[in-house]
């Protein structure tokens, strides 16, 4: 889906604000819904994609204005409501890593493909029918497209593919400049 | 740590997002899936226990080892596995590095950050402006965290969108010949690991 979650790229979010001496958690109710989320998801509530899909599923105006905590309180309530607050059944709990079986090698150009899918996905909008080279492949690793769904896994190689920033953003590129991105193998053709 | 529960201060009301987490927390425990102890143990364990210190560590080692530099490079995961550092189901890669090379991390989509080697990620790293703006314009961010990169310095971003993490290995600053390694580590910060700092001796240290 293309939400307000995928930023890379966009225009006019300022300066990058650093703040001294900051604390892990800037309140306690920070603290602990960092920890309700990670417990939960280790009790087997709901899965990583599943969260990170319901985190962006916030409204894009609302998501902006969040903070991130405030993200995660949200669709802490949220996974609960869908799941109703029970444990997935176990047949979508993680399995057995098959081997890696990957299609493309290090070095071979790859494009990525232009999609615009109306479910979860990891390939960056910035990304998108751009032509690169696979730096790296590892895995495999279950696809979030699936996974986010709670749907049983499918596995498939990751590939580390270096795009060079001038094909990411033609003039505005520096020439000496690349962004490595890792994508499932069915982002690429 | 069970005093530093919302809850249990018991004067001020609560805010509305305290009372939304501690309503959620109520709810996991009456179910039985979680104990507000858990929870008391997580955060105590992020305050206290993890944090940048464990990135500065392997990087000290890499500086001080080249076999073991060789091996992280190759394999974060396995390498920092003979430091006793584990990465949950999650790959380590590490960049380095280099004259000519400087490598800088982000996540565009959400927050992926190597957690069990820096910690949480400051606000900034999840914030709006660094996740557009690391990816299309690089320099200018690096510029304001204080790094003027040289023209002919390759920038390598890592947008870390899988089941990796990436941890950059920055230089190791002249004037650091035969430092043990607890010294060495004193100097890594958790900027030089992401990419948006250097490693650099300061002034009151030099000779």
């Amino acid at each position: 889906m293309n939400e307000a979650h995928d930023l890379g790229g966009q225009h006019g979010h300022g300066r990058v604000v650093a703040e001294k001496n900051e604390p892990v958690f800037h309140e306690p109710w920070e603290g602990r819904v960092h920890a309700l989320m990670n417990l939960a998801r280790r009790a087997g509530l709901f899965n990583l994609d599943e969260m990170r899909r319901t985190i962006e599923q916030m409204p894009p105006a609302e998501y902006l204005r969040a903070s991130y905590f405030e993200r995660w309180l949200d669709a802490l309530e949220r996974l609960i409501a869908e799941k109703g607050g029970e444990p997935i059944k176990p047949s979508s709990s993680p399995t057995t890593r098959p081997p890696l079986d990957a299609h493309f090698k290090v070095g071979d150009q790859v494009r990525t493909r232009n999609a615009n899918p109306r479910h979860h996905t990891r390939l960056a909008r910035y990304a998108r029918g751009k032509s690169g080279v696979v730096e790296l492949i590892h895995g495999p690793y279950p696809l979030p497209d699936v996974r986010a769904y709670g749907k049983a896994l499918t596995w498939q190689p990751v590939y580390t593919v270096r795009f060079r920033a001038q094909e990411l953003w033609g003039g505005e590129g520096d020439p000496h400049d690349s962004v490595s991105i890792d994508l499932w193998e069915e982002y690429l053709e | 740590m069970s005093h530093e529960h919302p809850h249990e201060h018991g004067h001020a009301p609560l805010s509305d997002l305290e009372a939304r987490a501690l309503a959620i927390e109520s709810l996991l425990v009456e179910k039985g899936l979680i104990t507000s102890d858990a929870v008391d143990r997580h955060v105590y364990r992020y305050e206290h226990d993890i944090g940048p210190v464990i990135g500065a560590r392997v990087v000290a080692r890499a500086w001080s080892d080249p076999a073991f530099k060789d091996r992280l490079l190759a394999d974060g995961t396995a390498a920092i596995a003979e430091l006793g550092i584990e990465s949950p189901d999650l790959h380590l890669e590490v960049v380095e590095n280099q004259p000519g090379v400087h490598n800088l991390v982000v996540c565009t989509l959400c927050s992926c950050y190597p957690w069990y080697l820096l910690g949480l990620p400051p606000v900034w790293y999840k914030s709006a402006p660094y996740r557009s703006r690391a990816v299309i314009e690089p320099r200018a961010v690096l510029h304001e965290f204080g790094l003027d990169i040289p023209d002919e310095t390759q920038v390598k971003v890592w947008d870390s969108s899988a089941d990796l993490r990436y941890l950059v290995l920055p230089e190791r600053p002249e004037g650091s010949e035969g430092w043990p390694e607890e010294r060495l580590a004193a100097l890594v910060s958790r900027d030089a690991m992401i990419g948006t700092g250097i490693v650099a001796i300061p002034e009151a240290v030099r000779p």
